[in-house]
């Protein structure tokens, strides 16, 4: 005879089993997160893993060849003679770009922060670049950068002889960065002048009853109070100028020589134009990597500049 | 069937064909061409097929015609078009098929033969105080009367000499339609030898580099012309770009190539269509080809795409398949061009040898450039490329 709980209804139905009230906000919380887990598990966890794939592998597209090198690709990586000078053109065009980007941001935030006539189309004009077509935009600005193009023309006016833009090395880089400052500029602007916004006037209005200049209140009250703001924009701008490619492709190609080539357009040189899928997922594992490391040190340097008030 | 044009009249005449097919071949459900932007053309078929999307049949252009051709990506399609019932297989010219051939099988269509001729302008060369084009060439058709009259339009209306379409200082193999004229050759036949430091390729691009940066015949580097849009007073393009001339926009003329040092020469720029192994339906898109480009279909796609047809090669044919050009033009300039032209220079791995020349060449186009070492060095940026 058995003996312990009933665990059917009297005709003989087994019972239920119910959830404990913790137990189903567990499963609540689960089904909320669901759909974001399940987008990073497709489209960053799976393509990471097939990468790392495909850099053992050699993969001859037209062939349809699949094969096994070991560590080839990443040996070819470390003596390859054009990663130094791409690493160099990344280097350049990304501090150049961060440094440009920020600093005129910020300027055109605290010039904007103001209640005067015709502010509101001042901001929506820096802003509009960001909601143009990309390629549109770096097409008509390869037209001003000809050499008979509508910038050495306005230089012209004024007595002077300009540059053939994108066909010299350092005035084709500057070219490049000039396009993409004016394309997302307007964005950082947009979130700094959010930041000023809500920067307490209290504060300001006391440190001037101290006896503070503008310059001093901008120095040791505005920049704290929207350091947070400036950790965002200097990741996402950081982030998005490694990622910097259409410009690229459509004004320069990597040119002249391979002067504005920077690593994700080599990347995409190596995986897509030549075919070499294997090393270009080495490279795309760098770029990973720089980006997981320039990410990392930006979060644990923010315990030493960014002010929370909490 | 990916294809590069986004025409409207050539995707209607593809459609029409593909309709009359699945007329008599019911077991064929449908038959779809897929545009593909010309620019990105092999690399957007290319990652198709890594996609593992292929499809049944592509449209491929001659520079990676020596990819597809020897990594065994396209089926055999020898038998099934000469099993073909009125294909006329021996009709195919040789010179058109050579570049399709492997181990002595045609393993893809040379679908459009398309010779490189000259476009002028003869309002803009009146503009300029010059006799007509056909005047310039009756007194002798070379290469340097082109850059000088080519230097006094630019001299005394503002507009361009000569440009090479699609060169852009970028796409550097279109310059073969001028070093040919100076016998000079990128690499050996075998593919094995790099030549662009021979003393023949100086002299073509000495030729190139005075015109651009001295005599001003051609756009410098940075500058942009069309000659299309009445901007320059010749272009040396293919002979399909006939389309582009607008409807009473100017008087033009059409040229064969001028003489070079080495005389007379011609070149062609080709499109083959080849069956993909990994496309789903091998088989049946062999079946579809051999009557897409039977003699009855060649005849009527010959208004845009000159035909690889020994019997279609003749002024009739093209004449009443072109109704923009004259009879003395298809007959002094296009049959001539297609018969004896040559293919562009193409060699394996050509998007990897193509960007590591144009990134070795860019340091040609300055005012001082020294060319002979500028072409010693493409040769070592190649060598190794070539030896693959």
């Amino acid at each position: 005879m058995q003996s312990g709980r009933a665990s059917a209804l009297p005709d003989g139905t087994p019972k239920r089993r119910r959830l404990t009230l913790q137990q189903r906000d567990a499963v609540t919380g689960y089904l909320f997160i669901a759909p974001q887990v399940l987008g990073i598990l497709a489209f960053v966890i799976v393509p990471l893993a097939l990468v790392v794939y495909f850099s053992f592998h050699e993969w001859n597209v037209l062939a349809g060849t699949f094969t096994f090198v070991g560590a080839e690709n990443f040996e070819r990586f470390l003596t390859d003679k054009n990663i130094a000078p791409v690493m160099q053109s990344t280097a350049v065009f990304s501090i150049s770009l961060v440094i440009a980007n920020i600093t005129l941001a910020l300027l055109l935030a605290v010039l904007l922060n103001r209640t005067m006539r015709g502010v509101t189309f001042f901001r929506t004009l820096f802003f509009s670049p960001v909601v143009v077509s990309l390629v549109a935009w770096t097409i008509v600005w390869g037209f001003l950068f000809q050499d008979n193009g509508g910038i050495n023309g306005m230089l012209q006016v004024i007595g002077i002889e300009g540059p053939n833009w994108l066909r010299e090395g350092p005035t084709a880089m500057a070219s490049v960065v000039i396009v993409q400052v004016f394309k997302n500029v307007g964005l950082n602007m947009v979130l700094f002048l959010a930041a000023l916004q809500g920067v307490p006037q209290e504060l300001q209005e006391a440190a001037r009853v101290d006896g503070a200049n503008p310059r001093t209140v901008f120095r040791y009250i505005t920049i704290p109070m929207i350091s947070p703001t400036i950790l965002l924009t200097f990741i996402i701008t950081i982030v998005g100028s490694l990622q910097v490619f259409a410009q690229i492709a459509v004004l320069t190609q990597g040119g002249p020589g391979i002067s504005t080539t920077v690593l994700i357009y080599y990347l995409f040189q190596q995986a897509f134009l030549f075919g070499q899928f294997g090393y270009g997922s080495v490279l795309s594992l760098v770029l990973f990597i720089i980006v997981l490391i320039l990410t990392i040190v930006q979060w644990q340097l923010r315990k030493k500049w960014v002010f929370y008030e909490n | 069937m990916t294809v590069w044009t986004a025409n409207e009249d050539q995707l209607a005449l593809f459609d029409t064909i593909a309709d009359e097919y699945i007329a008599e071949h019911p077991e064929v459900k449908s038959i779809t061409f897929d545009p593909l932007p010309f620019e990105d053309y092999t690399t957007t078929l290319t990652t198709q097929i890594a996609g593992g999307k292929a499809p049944d049949l592509a449209w491929i252009l001659e520079n990676a015609a020596p990819d597809f051709v020897s990594s065994g990506a396209l089926a055999d399609i020898e038998e099934t078009l000469e099993g073909t019932e009125g294909y006329e297989f021996d009709d195919l010219n040789d010179a058109a098929t050579a570049l399709w051939v492997k181990d002595d099988k045609l393993i893809a269509y040379p679908f459009s033969t398309s010779p490189f001729v000259v476009f002028a302008n003869d309002d803009l060369l009146a503009e300029a105080g010059l006799p007509s084009s056909a005047e310039i060439k009756a007194s002798g058709w070379d290469w340097e009367a082109v850059a000088e009259a080519g230097a006094t339009v630019n001299a005394k209306t503002g507009k361009a000499g000569f440009v090479i379409r699609d060169f852009d200082y970028t796409t550097w193999d279109n310059l073969a339609s001028v070093w040919m004229g100076w016998g000079a050759k990128p690499w050996s036949e075998d593919g094995a030898t790099c030549e662009f430091d021979s003393t023949e390729m100086a002299d073509a691009f000495e030729f190139l580099h005075t015109a651009a940066f001295e005599q001003k015949s051609m756009p410098g580097p940075g500058t942009t012309a069309d000659f299309f849009a009445g901007e320059a007073a010749f272009t040396v393009t293919q002979i399909s770009r006939a389309s582009l001339l607008a409807e009473g926009g100017y008087t033009w003329n059409l040229l064969p190539l001028p003489e070079g040092p080495e005389g007379e020469y011609s070149m062609v720029g080709q499109a083959g269509i080849g069956v993909m192994k990994q496309g789903k339906n091998a088989e049946v898109a062999a079946q579809f080809l051999a009557f897409f480009s039977n003699p009855e279909n060649s005849e009527r796609l010959a208004q845009w795409f000159p035909p690889a047809r020994d019997s279609q090669l003749n002024s009739d044919t093209l004449a009443a398949a072109n109704p923009v050009l004259s009879a003395e033009q298809i007959e002094d300039v296009v049959v001539p061009g297609i018969a004896t032209g040559v293919t562009r220079p193409s060699h394996t791995d050509s998007a990897e040898i193509g960007q590591t020349v144009r990134a070795a060449l860019d340091a040609i186009w300055t005012a001082d450039a020294d060319i002979p070492a500028v072409l010693a060095d493409v040769c070592t940026a190649i060598d190794p490329l070539l030896e693959k």
